[in-house]
């Protein structure tokens, strides 16, 4: 596999004000094509994390580079260019109410490429296929399942095959099948597209099944207090926190 | 022999992608070689490409060389199928050949040999007007049916908290009597200061005609009061909180907060419904009288600049038409505004299904229902007035 850094983060602070810095100089890299796991405990700062990565807050300082634009510090159509490049699974979907899920996966297929009418219907079929949501194409958000939202949040975010794509605790709120489907589906998008996943969650059978990699964020530190291998890090790691955490124990 | 696809070369060349390279086969088919990738930023061009390719004669079969693809994902599946749909439409031969194992497995993820493009994307089909006449009365028929059970429930949850005052929220009262009242206060002021200067400039360019000048303060608070105060602070209620009442309800809803409150043993009702009735039904009668203050100083400016009236004239001509009668009328019939207000607002709350739209649906019907039920209301009490002399 090709090393190339596709997401480089330098020096990173982040948080909502002085008084709330949540993340500490933080620096940190993903490579093409590998799945990259953020995770810790609860209020480590996960989920403002990724908002970072994704351009939904500024850093106070230090920067994130996304496919060499540095996403903070870039001018307003490099940042949109940046944006194509990215897709994002929301914790609940986010899939727009008012339309059927065949209308949300559309949507950014219309605006940002020629394809005609046929073309993007059968664009859209295949891809609520490849998330097995095939026949629920007239479906609004609110007839179907919360793991089927996800799912067609996931067919929305890979609409136009970014090469990273974003998921916030894709697991949270499903059973343990579905969580599995979920995983293979990561894991199969990974291997024949090669998309670069980086994703937020704290559920363990998910990282040891789908994680390449893993950072892991601590509250106390305000930093990134493991990196690397979740299976070696399981086994081998001399944080106490990091073995609590993969060995599942209770603080003492 | 001759080769139908060196022709077809020719007289396609130069309109198709620089992708694409087509040949013969030894069969008499083409065969179209693509190179580089086949992803979402050349698809549309490709198929344009591999339309033009397929129609422009006649084609027993075509190969699709795929040895120099180097990435293919769903969009590039797209150009394969239509070119697979466009031939099997001819009747000629679909092949694929040399696709490396990496493309095989995209294919197969999309699932290449099942997919069409003849899907029906079209939103679901519209059923016949009759149908939806009869779809229409019976949503109506719910609604009304909703609405009783509302009105009784509302009933119950006041008369509980008359009988039992304890159970009144009443931090939550208290903040919608502010955000109701008190924060409309500059908008409820500014809009009658300038409704009493409008009222009495255009009934001065008549009554000057006559000399009856005076008679301009005791037309300004006798409307006011009387009529407009009430109706207009009513307005702006419904405009500013009726909608506010709907959406932070309708967004609880969605958000099964309104589930929670059930299912934590609160009536909903009781618990949001009664502080806003009870906090709009206090608030809005002061905020007419507010109202009926400022259209009264804004009549005043007029007289006062314009019509050379003193103000100690102005003021004493409006008290001497205004009886204390009126102004009880003007604070029962604001109560009740208030409360029609606030009941339609948390109904159309409640009535929320779905997700966004709906809540954005059920603000607006808040609003208009509100402006509904207050100009019905206010011409019956014009007639209860009438018969009470």
């Amino acid at each position: 596999m090709a090393r190339d850094a596709i997401i480089q983060v330098r020096n990173l602070t982040a948080g909502y004000g002085e008084d709330a810095v949540i993340l500490q100089n933080i620096s940190f890299d993903v490579f093409e094509g590998e799945i990259f796991v953020i995770l810790g405990g609860s209020g480590c700062g996960k989920s403002t994390l990724l908002k970072h990565l994704i351009g939904l807050i500024p850093p106070m300082a230090g920067e994130v580079i996304i496919d060499s634009d540095d996403i903070s510090g870039c001018d307003e159509n490099t940042f949109q260019e940046v944006l194509k490049k990215v897709g994002v699974l929301y914790q609940s979907g986010a899939l727009f109410g008012s339309m059927t899920l065949a209308e949300n996966v559309a949507l950014p297929i219309e605006e940002y490429t020629d394809l005609d009418a046929r073309s993007i219907a059968a664009l859209v079929s295949m891809k609520l296929g490849l998330v097995h949501l095939d026949g629920f194409e007239n479906h609004l958000p609110s007839e179907i399942s919360g793991g089927m939202k996800k799912r067609a949040g996931l067919a929305r975010a890979m609409a136009l095959n970014p090469k990273i794509l974003f998921f916030d605790e894709p697991s949270a709120g499903l059973d343990p099948v579905t969580s599995a489907e979920l995983d293979n589906l990561i894991l199969h998008v990974n291997r024949s597209l090669g998309t670069t996943m980086v994703i937020v969650t704290h559920e363990l059978p998910s990282i040891f099944a789908v994680a390449h990699r893993i950072i892991m964020l601590d509250k106390r530190s305000k930093g990134i207090i493991a990196e690397g291998d979740p299976m070696f890090l399981r086994e081998h790691s001399q944080n106490r926190f990091v073995s609590q955490f993969f060995n599942r124990r209770a603080e003492a | 022999m001759r080769l139908p696809g060196r022709a077809m070369m020719r007289s396609s060349k130069g309109k198709l992608p620089s992708a694409f390279h087509v040949s013969s086969s030894e069969d008499g088919g083409l065969v179209l070689a693509i190179r580089g990738r086949m992803d979402v930023s050349n698809a549309a061009k490709m198929i344009q490409g591999a339309r033009r390719l397929v129609s422009s004669g006649t084609l027993t079969s075509l190969t699709v060389d795929l040895a120099d693809v180097n990435y293919l994902d769903d969009f590039g599946s797209l150009v394969l199928l239509e070119l697979r749909e466009s031939m099997e439409a001819k009747k000629g031969g679909f092949y694929l050949k040399n696709a490396s194992e990496k493309v095989q497995k995209v294919l197969s993820v999309f699932q290449f040999d099942r997919v069409r493009s003849d899907v029906e994307l079209a939103k679901k089909r519209r059923p016949s007007s009759i149908a939806r006449l009869g779809e229409a009365t019976l949503n109506h028929w719910d609604d009304l049916k909703y609405l009783i059970s509302f009105v009784g429930s509302v009933c119950l949850a006041l008369l509980y908290v008359v009988r039992n005052p304890r159970s009144l929220r009443k931090e939550d009262t208290l903040l919608t009597m502010q955000q109701t009242g008190f924060d409309a206060l500059p908008i409820v002021g500014l809009i009658s200061l300038l409704l009493g200067m409008i009222l009495a400039f255009m009934s001065s360019v008549q009554l000057k005609q006559f000399g009856a000048d005076i008679y301009v303060a005791s037309l300004v608070s006798v409307a006011m009061v009387r009529e407009l105060g009430p109706v207009m602070t009513a307005i702006i209620v419904a405009g500013r909180s009726g909608s506010s009442f709907a959406a932070e309800i309708g967004t609880m809803k969605v958000s099964e907060e309104v589930d929670a409150l059930f299912t934590m043993g609160f009536d909903p009702t009781r618990f949001l419904v009664v502080p806003k009735m009870i906090a709009s039904a206090v608030m809005v009668p002061f905020l007419t009288l507010f109202a009926d203050l400022f259209s009264i100083l804004g009549g005043m400016m007029v007289g006062v600049l314009m019509l050379d009236l003193t103000p100690n004239a102005y003021l004493t001509e409006t008290v001497r038409f205004l009886e204390l009668r009126d102004l009880v009328w003007s604070f029962v019939k604001s109560a009740s505004f208030a409360l029609l207000i606030a009941w339609i607002g948390c109904l159309r709350g409640f009535q929320v299904r779905g997700g966004a739209d709906s809540v954005g649906r059920a603000t607006t019907s808040a609003v208009v229902s509100s402006l509904f039920l207050i100009i019905l209301a206010d011409s019956m009490f014009a007639v209860i007035r009438v018969y009470w002399g």
